[in-house]
């Protein structure tokens, strides 16, 4: 173990020394990252937020940096992550780093900025400097830490006051086989200022010959008052990959983000969404789906901090399950005293599609302030045998009859995604991936 | 000679671990309506979901013959595609499932099995909208979830609806009156009865006289206990309704 994260020591320093463009303030991100990641080491399962999931294929696996793989993705590749409709703009990286040559900067309004970081961090603008590594906190968080060491490339968003940017903003992170597994670790910032408005898709995919690999993604979102962002965030890796993923957020006064997350594929997936609403009116949208079958481990952990008054959350998580795959929920909503009005919700719910898959739910309340709205449901379920012979009794097959009830079940959280090509480019995908899950 | 449309022939039928039918002897052919009444347990549902192939009944002795056909070789999908159709005593809430969606993929999977091209959204929808026009069915019940949130009333009209879209060769309807106001029952009846035609076969199962009122069938059973005790023309009914089950329980006993 200690050997693997001194391989991991020698690879960040590699990447310092290739970044020496960068401000001395962005150096010491990397750094300050390193020794944190060091003090900290892969969590274990002793540690209560993971309890559930031994990182010990990721601790014990040997990942390097992949070359720049720019060269060895063509647009062909990209085609399964696409979907139809307008864009904005389309960003592709791939193990981690930004291939301009298969990217789209699109036409975007006056002001807007849509670049990759490894450009952007040498020459960095104001709202970067401000809020870059500010939102994401790595004290406690290693797999944040060790993403701030190797902060070298991803996607800066930065959308000026009163802009709104009507198409969506699609960031492809693609990883591509190597000989030896690769590592990414990409980091994403959005800016967006007063009364602005964005779309953003974030898709995590892999290629045919990719297996193993790594990928610890850091995702931050700052809001200005009263702007809005959808969020979505694809995971489509490759069923052999690690995915970690953050995503961190902080909604300023009467400003709205809804998360959206879709996670699909990964053998040991976990997904963090650390919400704080840090202004009086400020809402946020949890809105999660996950699959996971055969052997395959999926972990959500949700935050989501009441930090002011009159704050509203919603939050929908619902996994689907088949085979021996266990998935963990972790939904924990924090309202501080002062937080007054508070009106959160959250729901979660499973659908167990044998007898050998297993769910660990917890929903968390902490909640300092007296006069709040706060409720939870968990629900555990399994197939309604007598929904599937209603179906049956129609003419429709037992396996069509499945099928129509699991995405059923999955359009609770599929139809509150307002951006109708990907929804029916996902809803394809989930349809794709039924045949297998007979029970 | 023409087949009937359904030939049972002592039929046992095991369920939750006791012998709930204990030979049931039944033919009912090509433009007949049958009922059977019993009273509570008798056996009279288990009757109409053995017939459509629910799986939690076993059954131990007997025949079904459907067509022609052995009825209890086929599974429930095959047995819709063939032409039978169950109205639900209890039917299911589906949600998520669009009841749109969900009757033209039934209607089609019908059409596909007689060989028969199917039907595009265009002239589903004419053809949903002739039959919601019979049932007194507001349109805006199509766009909802399969019987989610539907009253007692609609979810049964929404059975006889979908029983109209996918004209059933062998049509069972489990207690499709219980439960309805006298409005709602004539509305069920008036649409069951333009069903009627010399090519369809119906099996009414009811607890009550009441709905026979309504809809006059050919011939009407009484179950008790898991046997037909007695069979007899339309006027059977009225001296059920007189006398009380409890007289046929004794004449059963002869």
């Amino acid at each position: 173990m200690l050997a693997v994260i001194d391989s991991y020591l020698a690879e960040a320093e590699r990447i310092g020394a290739e970044r020496r463009r960068d401000p001395a303030w962005v150096a010491r991100i990397r750094r300050e990252g390193l020794e944190r990641f060091h003090a900290l080491g892969f969590p274990t399962t002793r540690d209560e937020e993971w309890r559930f999931t031994s990182v010990a294929p990721i601790a014990e696996g040997r990942f390097a940096l992949a070359e720049d793989g720019a060269l060895s993705a063509r647009r062909d590749d990209l085609a399964p992550f696409e979907w139809r409709g307008d864009l904005a703009a389309t960003l592709v990286f791939v193990n981690g780093r930004y291939a301009e040559a298969i990217s789209n900067a699109g036409r975007l309004p006056r002001g807007v900025r849509v670049e990759s970081l490894a450009a952007a961090l040498p020459r960095p603008t104001t709202e970067l400097e401000a809020h870059l590594n500010r939102v994401a906190i790595g004290d406690r968080q290693a797999f944040t830490a060790l993403n701030a060491a190797f902060l070298v490339d991803g996607a800066f968003v930065h959308v000026p006051a009163s802009t709104i940017v009507e198409a969506p903003i699609h960031l492809l992170f693609l990883s591509t086989g190597e000989a030896q597994p690769t590592m990414a670790h990409p980091r994403v910032l959005v800016v967006l200022d007063t009364n602005s408005q964005a779309t953003i898709v974030e898709t995590y995919g892999g290629g045919a010959g990719a297996h193993g690999y790594f990928t610890n993604a850091v995702t931050e979102v700052v809001t200005g008052e009263n702007a809005i962002l959808n969020h979505y965030k694809v995971q489509r890796e490759n069923p052999s990959a690690f995915h970690v993923g953050a995503m961190n957020l902080r909604a300023a006064k009467n400003a709205h983000v809804a998360c959206h997350s879709i996670s699909l594929g990964g053998a040991l997936v976990r997904n963090d969404v650390m919400a704080v609403l840090d202004g009086e009116g400020a809402g946020c949208t949890l809105n999660g789906l996950y699959l996971s079958d055969g052997t395959r481990l999926v972990d959500n952990h949700t935050t989501i901090d009441h930090a002011q008054p009159h704050c509203g959350s919603r939050e929908i998580y619902k996994g689907i399950l088949a085979g021996r795959a266990r998935a963990v929920f972790n939904g924990k909503i924090v309202v501080r005293p002062d937080a007054q009005k508070t009106d959160a919700k959250q729901t979660n719910k499973a659908l167990l599609l044998s007898e050998e898959a297993q769910i660990h739910t917890k929903p968390q309340l902490e909640i300092f302030a007296n006069d709040v709205k706060c409720t939870h449901g968990a629900a555990i379920g399994q197939m309604d045998d007598e929904a599937i012979f209603y179906l049956r009794s129609r003419g429709l097959s037992e396996h069509e009859a499945r099928h129509v009830l699991i995405r059923a079940f999955a359009g609770d959280v599929l139809n509150q995604m307002p951006l109708e090509p990907l929804r029916l480019c996902i809803d394809a995908e989930l349809v794709r991936r039924l045949p297998e899950w007979r029970a | 000679m023409d087949n009937p449309v359904l030939l049972v022939e002592n039929l046992h039928v095991r369920g939750g671990g006791r012998e709930i039918l204990r030979g049931i002897d039944l033919s009912i052919g090509r433009g007949e309506v049958h009922a059977i009444m019993g009273p509570n347990g008798s056996g009279k549902s288990t009757l109409a979901r053995v017939l459509a192939g629910h799986p939690e009944y076993e059954v131990t002795a007997g025949s079904v013959h459907y067509k022609g056909q052995d009825l209890l070789a086929m599974d429930p999908e095959t047995r819709a595609r063939e032409g039978l159709f169950m109205a639900f005593q209890y039917p299911v809430e589906i949600p998520g499932v669009n009841n749109a969606y969900f009757l033209k993929g039934a209607l089609n999977a019908l059409r596909k099995h007689r060989g028969e091209e199917e039907l595009d959204a265009m002239d589903f929808m004419t053809l949903v909208r002739e039959r919601m026009k019979r049932l007194d069915i507001d349109e805006s019940l199509m766009n909802r979830s399969v019987n989610e949130g539907f009253s007692g009333g609609e979810k049964k009209r929404n059975e006889i609806f979908q029983m109209a879209v996918l004209e059933p060769t062998l049509a069972i309807l489990d207690e499709t009156d219980s439960g309805l106001d006298i409005d709602a029952l004539k509305i069920v009846a008036h649409g069951v009865n333009t069903m009627r035609s010399p090519e369809r076969a119906m099996l009414l199962v009811t607890h009550y006289q009441r709905l026979l009122n309504y809809i006059v069938p050919d011939v009407v059973h009484v179950l008790t206990d898991g046997r037909i005790v007695r069979s007899g023309g339309k006027e059977l009914a009225l001296e059920l309704e007189e006398k009380g089950y409890g007289w046929l329980e004794h004449v059963g006993c002869d």
